[in-house]
């Protein structure tokens, strides 16, 4: 095993994306994920890796769709702001299938907000952004060991499926240090057939775009869309489990949330209440079907996000009208104490008899 | 009752360049967009860049230009060529990169990308095309349009308290230190055609030299939005864009090199 450092969750990210083989990263500078470019800026050089520091993330997002078309693993990182202006460039790479990763590090909004964390742009990752019927394979980690290994993984993803994906995580996660251990990578293997890199005398010239001006043509291209996004989701499902064999009660949160979220089981455990926790990793696909399951055998479920409430509609989907589904939610960067927490679950448990 | 014409003891003197391919373009009769298309290609084909070079199309009229141009090919978002084009060159500063963009995309939408491409000194070449109209989304004022020039969005003439002045392009782009050619040039006469082509040629090939950017403005007509006829359309460009878009040299770093 390779040995174990202390880093912060935003050089992790870089540092991954490195020994991830990323080839290129354009970026523009906010909080709270600037690290990343700095990071970048160092070490890209050592790599033979190409960094550049964009004049907008309007610019970034179109500089990324340009290398990713000539068939270059790339990626970028920006926060809630930063992400907003992308979505343009997104939905042109959604449309004309290219691969790369985007990192959220998500802050309060909406609008320029505050710089402290949060997961108010859950809606605009796994339920469009951009215009147009797409998917962003979407990815959050909880831990700064998940940001390094989720980003080769959503690489793979990305690559595997020709779509992009997004680390969705939050400023706490970027900021925080943590140890953190990079595990040996490697590339499954890209096919760069249709890429942009110079038409050769033996193929027909390759073009991207999402332009498809005909009906006819525009709708295949979205049936092939997807059945693309029918394949992932029935693949790519990811999420943890804790605890739920016996529990009552089930929680579920992603990210920061989900490490708040097991504090809150163990305080709720020690005063007898049988809680577990369900952590979806991959915010798209969503893992409906653990929840539609478990809602057969628990009395209910309690969903704690920081925002108004956006991930518990697809807690809600996945248990469809079987059980109780409960919210505790803190915007505007705020973080909840787990104790705080535990009396809005402990409130939800005696409203549902438990 | 046509007349039969044999082909025998002729010489071929012109004819379709390699890189375009067989395809019927799309473009009004008479537009410009389709020369400037045969000399970019032509261009490709004597330089025997075919291989090596990467286009970006823009939206606008020459959106689909990946349909014609027979090079590997990316359509841009309006406006967001320049970033494209940089993100291929700084993955493969060995291939010719260039992008093809209107007045709309590259002067009014993308003028942040486009100024910054120029300023980094990106080591591309930028294809201006300008008609001083939104020709595709059918006659809207662009920010080339001239004062006094009716447009659907300004219909009794573009007026300077309301809608500003033309931008200059290539005035601006020569400022920066990132470029290293710039040049106007015209299609409405054969004779500035010949001109054109020396001056794409010439920008180019200076991404061999990797000392930054070029850029060649073409004034081009919209016989369509203009709503003249194309002989007309290339009188109209002779009397009001020529003076206040002065053809010529703007900037020229490469020569000598
Ligand atoms: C974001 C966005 N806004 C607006 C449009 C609509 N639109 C398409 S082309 C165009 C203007 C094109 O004009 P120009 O760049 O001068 O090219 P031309 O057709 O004259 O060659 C506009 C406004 C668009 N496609 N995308
Ligand atoms: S609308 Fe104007 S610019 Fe577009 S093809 Fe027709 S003449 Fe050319
Ligand atoms: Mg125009």
């Amino acid at each position: 095993m390779s040995e174990m450092l202390l880093m912060k969750g935003n050089e992790a990210m870089a540092e991954a994306a490195l020994r991830a083989g990323g080839e290129g990263y354009f970026a523009y500078p906010i909080t709270p994920q600037s690290e990343v470019a700095e990071y970048m800026a160092r070490e890209a050089p050592k790599h033979g890796t190409v960094f550049l520091q964009a004049e907008s993330e309007l610019a970034a997002i179109n500089m990324l769709y340009g290398a990713a078309a000539a068939g270059f693993k790339v990626w970028t990182s920006s926060s809630s702001p930063g992400i907003s202006l992308m979505q343009e460039g997104i939905s042109y790479i959604a449309g004309a299938m290219l691969p790369c990763v985007i990192v959220n590090v998500n802050r309060g909004g909406p609008g320029l907000g505050t710089i402290q964390p949060s997961q108010g742009d859950y809606f605009q990752t796994v339920k469009g952004g951009g215009h147009g019927d797409y998917r962003l394979i979407t990815l959050a980690p909880s831990t700064v060991q998940e940001i390094v290994d989720y980003m080769g993984l959503a690489f793979d993803l990305a690559w595997k499926y020709r779509n992009p994906a997004m680390i969705l995580m939050d400023g706490a996660l970027g900021q925080m240090m943590e140890k953190v251990q990079f595990k040996p990578y490697t590339d499954p293997g890209r096919d760069i057939s249709w890429a942009t890199r110079g038409k050769s005398e033996d193929r027909e010239s390759n073009f991207i775009t999402s332009l498809f001006i005909k009906p006819e043509e525009m709708e295949q291209v979205n049936l092939q869309l997807q059945r693309t996004y029918r394949e992932i989701e029935k693949n790519e499902v990811r999420y943890d489990t804790y605890e739920t064999d016996d529990a009552d009660l089930v929680l579920v949160a992603y990210g920061l949330s989900a490490r708040i979220a097991s504090k809150v089981m163990h305080i709720l455990r020690n005063k007898g209440l049988k809680v577990g926790l369900v952590k979806p990793i991959s915010l798209w696909p969503y893992p409906y079907k653990v929840l539609n399951e478990l809602a057969d055998r628990v009395k209910g479920f309690f969903v704690m996000e920081l925002n108004a409430g956006q991930m518990v509609e697809d807690v809600r989907l996945g248990v469809n009208g079987k059980k109780e589904v409960g919210f505790y939610g803190r915007m505007g960067g705020m973080i909840y104490s787990p104790e705080e927490v535990s009396e809005k679950v402990e409130a939800f448990a005696r409203k549902i008899g438990m | 009752m046509g007349i039969t014409v044999s082909l025998e003891n002729m010489e071929k003197i012109y004819e379709r360049p390699k890189t375009l391919k067989k395809a019927v373009m799309h473009y009004c009769p008479g537009c410009g967009h389709g020369v400037a298309h045969r000399l970019v290609m032509e261009i490709v084909e004597e330089l025997g860049i075919q291989e090596n070079i990467i286009g970006v199309a823009p939206v606008g009229c020459s959106v689909f230009a990946y349909y014609y141009m027979d090079i590997d090919m990316q359509e841009a978002a309006h406006g967001r060529a320049c970033a494209v084009a940089t993100g291929i060159k700084r993955m493969m500063p060995d291939h010719y990169v260039f992008t093809y963009q209107g007045d709309g995309d590259l002067a009014a939408i993308g003028t942040n990308e486009t100024i910054h491409a120029c300023n980094r000194g990106e080591n591309i070449t930028i294809v201006f095309i300008n008609n001083a109209i939104y020709g595709m989304t059918g006659g809207q004022m662009a920010p080339t349009t001239l004062l006094g020039q009716p447009a659907t969005t300004c219909p009794m003439g573009r007026e300077q308290v309301a809608n500003g002045y033309p931008i200059r392009m290539s005035e601006l782009v020569a400022q920066l230190p990132g470029t290293i050619y710039v040049e106007r040039v015209a299609v409405n006469t054969p004779a500035r055609v010949r001109k054109a082509k020396k001056a794409l040629t010439k920008a180019f090939k200076s991404q061999e030299l990797k000392k930054g950017t070029s850029f060649v403005e073409i004034l081009s007509n919209c016989p369509s939005n203009w709503k003249m006829t194309p002989v007309d359309s290339n009188k109209w460009l002779d009397e009001n864009m020529l003076p206040y878009y002065p053809l010529g040299l703007y900037k020229d770093e490469i020569s000598g090199e």
